[in-house]
């Protein structure tokens, strides 16, 4: 009788499926996220960013297309949201006007989200912000 | 027949203009063409426009000397420069020579009295005019006032001046209401508002003495959150100021305001200061839908409840937001009589009406006798937006920001987004 089975092979059959059902629990995590953020973004962001992400000239920053939005440094993105901004500071060649009040009333879960929503809107493509990234910036500002 | 009777309308026509020219030329002297499309503007039947220059970046305020050169004010500074020196050589009203001088960036600029007076965001300079109005030692200007605060927000020192020797300089607030934490959600107004000390008024200095500081200045008024346009009427000598209304009323106690009434209040807002008044920043503002004052929310106001202290009514309100950049008294002989000694104001255009569409980018006039309107306020110039319905600032062309009036009474406008130099002219009849 050969009803032998392929233990390495079947393992890594296993590996790939886990990794697929992986990614698509992380993706649909992901849309979740978004779709929480952009209710964050249009009471608490809009306001100053605009609908579209662009701002106000020499007022208040555009996020789409901001370098500081779509960069891989997430924690000085998270510092921002939770400590605010109201140095003269240079973003993208210009300088902006407005002060920003922190928001470190929000939760780590919807810093993560306004993030992940503002990081994947208009022309930004760019990775989800974790509830633990905010974690551990947050913790490191107190 | 039909060549024939072309030629004689032809020659009627040279020969009316002609006769006009000789007749006229007094009270119109330019023959200067406007733009086919009068420069992408939209104008009252009679008047035209042309782009007397083009990408000069962030182009504020602007003045122009007898011979109808223009020193533009620029908040960011172009090729070094801070101020640019506009030339027509060739008088077909285009400037072809462009240069500049002024190491500063900021908004101010006017001419008074044989003297270029021009501010940063922290000081006013003024430069001696030889007699054909030209700034002939740009690199040496007076320093006259320092000092004067700068905390970014409202920063700009617009400028007037009066006939008996003193200049007045808005000091904007550097906040939006005086919250104890500026523009944070339910922050409470700190109470008096300190800012009010140096800044949310009218600053009057001597416009001939040297380094002055706040302490050589008056308070002339105060309670005015951000001026950028202000002019002396010359007929009443009375200080007239628009005033920029705060932000955000739903967006910092959206237990009182919802999106509708946090776009259309408060009113930007036109005075008639005397020394001394309050307009009452930051503890109310002008509802423009109910006609009155009402107490801020930072200082216990509901939307609904009326101050119990009097303060100073504007002389016109105006929608919500619009941002009310320049404000200039038209003494020109050029436009029709019903124009002249009315005000002109240049309205920057609004950010803070999110969700809805944005208003504003159009330069409003309104009639005035004897220093006082005879009438309601009515857009003059539109179409600088380039777009009709606006929902987003990037869509946004050119934003009015500076009036100067030109020797021939031509009134230019400039726009400190594209950085282009706007002359309105009247040639109807």
């Amino acid at each position: 009788m050969k009803s032998k089975i392929n233990l390495p092979l079947s393992f890594s059959l296993f590996l790939l499926l886990c990794c697929f059902s992986w990614d698509a629990n992380a993706q649909s995590s992901t849309a979740a996220s978004i779709t929480r953020g952009k209710t964050i973004y249009i009471q608490r962001c809009m306001a100053c960013h605009q609908q579209d992400g662009g701002g106000v000239p020499h007022m208040n920053p555009p996020l789409d297309g901001a370098s500081a939005v779509k960069g891989k440094d997430k924690s000085k993105l998270i510092r921002v949201i939770l400590k605010g901004m109201s140095d003269r500071v240079e973003i993208d060649g210009e300088f902006y006007s407005n002060n920003m009040v922190g928001h470190a009333y929000l939760t780590n879960q919807q810093v993560a989200d306004v993030l992940t929503y503002i990081r994947n809107s208009w022309s930004n493509q760019a990775g989800a912000v974790t509830a633990a990234e905010v974690k551990t910036v947050r913790a490191k500002i107190k | 027949m039909r060549k024939l009777t072309w030629l004689l309308f032809l020659a009627c026509s040279v020969a009316c203009e002609t006769q006009a020219g000789d007749t006229l030329q007094n009270r119109r002297p330019n023959i200067i063409k406007p733009d086919s499309n009068n420069a992408g503007l939209k104008l009252p039947s009679g008047f035209s426009a042309l782009k007397v220059a083009e990408n000069l970046g962030r182009a504020r305020h602007i003045a122009v000397n007898q011979a109808g050169e223009i020193y533009v004010k620029l908040e960011r500074k172009l090729n070094g420069n801070g101020i640019m020196y506009l030339r027509d050589l060739d008088k077909d009203g285009r400037a072809e020579e462009v240069s500049g001088f002024g190491n500063y960036i900021g908004t101010g600029i006017a001419i008074h009295k044989g003297y270029l007076y021009a501010s940063s965001d922290e000081d006013v300079f003024r430069y001696k005019l030889n007699d054909k109005g030209q700034v002939e030692n740009t690199d040496s200007p007076e320093k006259i006032i320092t000092g004067l605060i700068n905390r970014r927000q409202h920063a700009s020192k617009s400028i007037t001046l009066d006939n008996k020797g003193h200049i007045y300089v808005n000091i904007g607030a550097y906040s939006n209401a005086c919250q104890e934490k500026d523009r944070q959600v339910g922050s409470m107004g700190m109470s008096p508002c300190p800012i009010l000390d140096s800044a949310g008024g009218i600053w009057q200095f001597k416009a001939d003495v040297l380094n002055q500081t706040y302490a050589n200045g008056v308070r002339y008024a105060t309670g005015l959150r951000n001026v950028v346009g202000l002019d002396w009427n010359h007929q009443t000598n009375k200080l007239f100021v628009t005033q920029h209304g705060r932000d955000q009323l739903k967006y910092l106690f959206p237990q009182y305001y919802n999106d509708t009434t946090s776009a259309e209040i408060p009113a930007e807002t036109m005075y008639e200061i005397n020394p001394g008044d309050n307009a009452g920043w930051p503890y109310v503002y002008f509802d423009n839908k109910r006609n009155k004052l009402i107490l801020s929310p930072e200082y216990g106001g509901d939307g609904q409840k009326e101050p119990s202290v009097t303060y100073k009514q504007p002389t016109m309100a105006f929608p919500a937001h619009m941002a009310p950049n320049a404000l200039l008294f038209y003494t020109g002989d050029m436009f029709p009589a019903r124009y002249k000694n009315g005000a002109f104001l240049a309205f920057h255009g609004s950010w803070n009406r999110t969700p809805l569409p944005q208003e504003g980018f159009y330069v409003v006039f309104i009639p005035f006798e004897n220093g006082k309107p005879t009438g309601k306020w009515e857009v003059f110039a539109n179409g600088f937006a380039g777009v009709d319905v606006i929902n987003s600032l990037r869509a946004v062309q050119h934003r009015p920001c500076g009036l100067a009036q030109g020797p021939d009474g031509s009134l230019y406008v400039s726009d400190d987004n594209k950085g282009t130099i706007f002359r309105i002219m009247f040639n109807g009849n």
